[in-house]
């Protein structure tokens, strides 16, 4: 046997033993896609006892991304205002018409890029405007609006960013707010408290708390995660503990950090399924405004609507699982997908249908 | 498929659209009782020893580390005649040239041809040349057929298979879809990477002596591993359990894949295959392949199982459970 299954099978144990002290079912929310997936993949939920639930949280940022974003975003370029550009997973994701961004790429007037610092080349040879999909947490956040410097830099005028960036922490006081979730204790997202820091947890140990445990994404991190949320559990208390200390550090990535704050301010945005949480959307500060695509191209907000059936909206608030749903794995499947928990790599439903719920 | 579909790249990847379009568009056409199932390669009428398969390489780009298109297009066809119990007779090759492609080029994919043809012992014995206008073609396109006479007289045939029979792989996973890859998008990480394009039938024919108890066998091309097994396995009343931690994947495509979030197990192979044989012949299947060069790393990576009826599950590294899908979306697109 591996030192990494053995590892893995005492740190089982350990939870079973632990599991067992509590005397009741413990529901645990992954708030991270990556961590969804990894979970899965690795087969973790086929080694937890029973009444250990793990429950996907709103941390994929295609997933929370309202579908009126998307119709906006098919308006601009159908109307020939402007090239949008975007990762691979949101130009997939069907608007509230069931059209998505893929059918025009053939056309040009939808691009593929798998890294920001593609804009700049795409927005030189465009001639004409650029909208970017701003879409993502604060993992990947610094790297997109550092574009705009650099497109400023260079002399490009026709970039222009359509943000719907999200932050962790105000989703996860929404969440706490709502009794209805059942949730015990969170894992923590390992990438995103790389940037903003395990202190940016702190009101978790508030009152009305939960225990949160800032977890890594190899098999034996999210194993120890779940551990010691457990424990916490057992005990009562609701303290962070930072489980991914090789990278993650108390106040995070200053650098990123303070460029997020130079250049970002919080905007009340609606969040699939969720509905608008006060402060927990990031937009560009008023400096800013002739790159802010919503205000160049005097956008409307970005309403919530659902596809007949789908139940992507009580997926991502973790108030379903993905068989609940009548699509899933029918009429939705990762080639033809109906929502986006399905639609996006780091999606619940897509990680359910590819891995299975270990059975 | 639904009305007013339209062919997507996804379709080429041999994975779950790629099986779709066989089997809902294509197939229907041809189906006959003589050919019922889904093969590389079948009889050229029923009960005749000559077999048939065909194939279309439009790999991009043509030379990659370890190979080019023609070598590779007249293994793939040897290799299909293989898997199916056959030894390659003789093989014809068409190809369909952009204008602009390089004479010296296709001097090079000839000459790889045509050694590949000799060391099959097989001949290139008919062809065919068309040229399409710049910019409505891929530089070069090889279509190939092959025939083989049959050497294995039992039948190769997932419809075989039976709870408890072992699942053995002949060689480490990925590398030429990985290759492919790297030379394509000029990827820094190629290192010394080499496609493992070969001849198959050596190693295959060392298992035809275990005769009844070599249920099935396949290269296991676009779609990698999870495509094969989940073929093998789909609407079948057993399943199938492997094992990752006994997956051969070599450090270097395990460390690539990872950095490109691909899965090796879904990555195309153009030297490894699948076998699957009864328990009690996996000693002797493993020992005879191990004889052979490319099946030096032969290993056992799971059994057949009652517990998950036309499904693929795999034991994970640290012992939970999870499934192995068909492969899905895009994977790698023009990589044979």
């Amino acid at each position: 046997m591996s030192e990494e299954r053995e590892l893995a099978s005492a740190l089982v144990a350990e939870i079973e033993r632990t599991a067992a002290g509590i005397n009741r079912p413990a529901r645990i929310m992954e708030v991270c896609g990556t961590h969804t997936v990894e979970l899965r993949r690795q087969g973790i939920h086929s080694l937890l006892p029973r009444g250990i639930t793990l429950v996907s949280g709103p941390g994929c940022p295609v997933c929370v991304t309202p579908a009126g974003y998307v119709d906006n975003a098919l308006m601009l370029a159908e109307s020939g205002r402007a090239v949008i550009a975007s990762f691979g997973d949101m130009l997939k994701v069907p608007g509230s018409s069931g059209r998505s961004l893929t059918s025009l790429s053939a056309g040009g007037r939808a691009k593929l890029v798998y890294s920001p610092t593609e804009l700049i080349e795409i927005a030189r040879k465009a001639g004409a405007p650029v909208v970017f999909l701003a879409v993502g947490f604060e993992t990947t956040i610094p790297t997109v609006i550092s574009v705009l410097q650099d497109a400023r830099n260079r002399g490009i005028d026709n970039l222009y960013l359509y943000t719907a960036f999200k932050t962790v922490p105000p989703a996860l006081r929404f969440l706490l707010a709502n009794p209805e979730h059942g949730i015990d204790g969170f894992l923590l997202p390992g990438h995103v408290s790389v940037v903003i820091g395990a202190d940016a947890y702190g009101f978790l140990e508030g009152p009305g708390g939960r225990p949160g445990v800032i977890t890594g994404f190899e098999a034996l991190d999210m194993l120890l995660g779940i551990l010691l949320v457990l424990r916490q559990v057992r005990k009562g208390t609701h303290r962070v503990e930072n489980a991914y200390p090789r990278a993650v550090r108390p106040g995070g990535n200053p650098l990123a950090r303070g460029m997020m704050e130079s250049m970002l301010e919080p905007r009340d945005e609606t969040w699939r399924g969720l509905g608008v949480i006060p402060g927990a959307a990031l937009g560009l500060r008023p400096a800013l405004a002739d790159r802010d695509a919503a205000k160049v191209f005097s956008l409307p907000p970005a309403a919530d609507a659902e596809a007949p059936g789908c139940i992507c909206a009580r997926v991502v608030a973790g108030m379903a699982a993905p068989p609940q749903c009548p699509l899933f794995g029918t009429r939705c499947t990762p080639d033809d997908p109906v929502g986006p928990c399905m639609v996006s790599s780091e999606g619940t439903c897509a990680a359910y249908f590819r891995y299975g719920d270990g059975k | 498929m639904k009305e007013g579909a339209l062919i997507r790249l996804e379709h080429g990847s041999g994975g779950a659209l790629s099986r779709d379009l066989v089997e809902s568009v294509i197939h229907p056409f041809f189906r006959s009782e003589s050919y019922p199932e889904l093969s590389d390669a079948s009889p050229v009428e029923a009960g005749s020893d000559f077999l048939m398969t065909t194939d279309g390489y439009v790999v991009d780009p043509p030379f990659f580390p370890g190979g080019d298109i023609g070598g590779l297009s007249v293994w793939g066809t040897c290799n299909d005649l293989a898997v199916c119990g056959a030894k390659p007779i003789c093989v014809s090759l068409a190809l369909v040239l952009e204008e602009g492609f390089a004479v010296a080029d296709l001097k090079k994919v000839l000459q790889s041809a045509a050694a590949a043809a000799r060391e099959a012992d097989t001949r290139i014995v008919t062809g065919d040349t068309k040229v399409v206008p710049r910019g409505r073609g891929g530089g070069i396109f090889v279509t190939t057929a092959g025939l083989g006479r049959r050497v294995f007289s039992g039948v190769l045939s997932p419809s075989r298979i039976r709870e408890g029979d072992s699942v053995i792989i002949s060689a480490p996973l990925g590398a030429h879809g990985l290759t492919v890859l790297a030379a394509r998008e000029s990827l820094p990480v190629a290192g010394t990477l080499r496609s493992d394009m070969a001849f198959l039938y050596p190693p295959v024919s060392l298992l035809f002596p275990l005769e009844e108890s070599l249920r099935f066998l396949r290269d296991a091309t676009r779609g990698g591993i999870a495509a094969v097994l989940n073929e093998a396995a789909h609407g079948a009343a057993w399943g199938i359990r492997i094992a990752e931690a006994e997956i051969p994947v070599s450090e270097e495509v395990r460390t690539v894949a990872d950095l490109l979030g691909l899965n090796p197990l879904e990555i195309a192979n153009e030297g490894v295959f699948v076998a699957v044989v009864d328990a009690q012949a996996e000693t002797a299947a493993l020992q005879a392949l191990r004889g052979h060069p490319l099946g030096r790393t032969a290993r056992c990576v799971g059994h057949v199982s009652l517990e998950n009826p036309g499904t693929v599950l795999m034991t994970t590294r640290i012992g939970g459970t999870r499934r192995v899908d068909f492969p899905r979306g895009l994977l790698l697109p023009r990589i044979c």
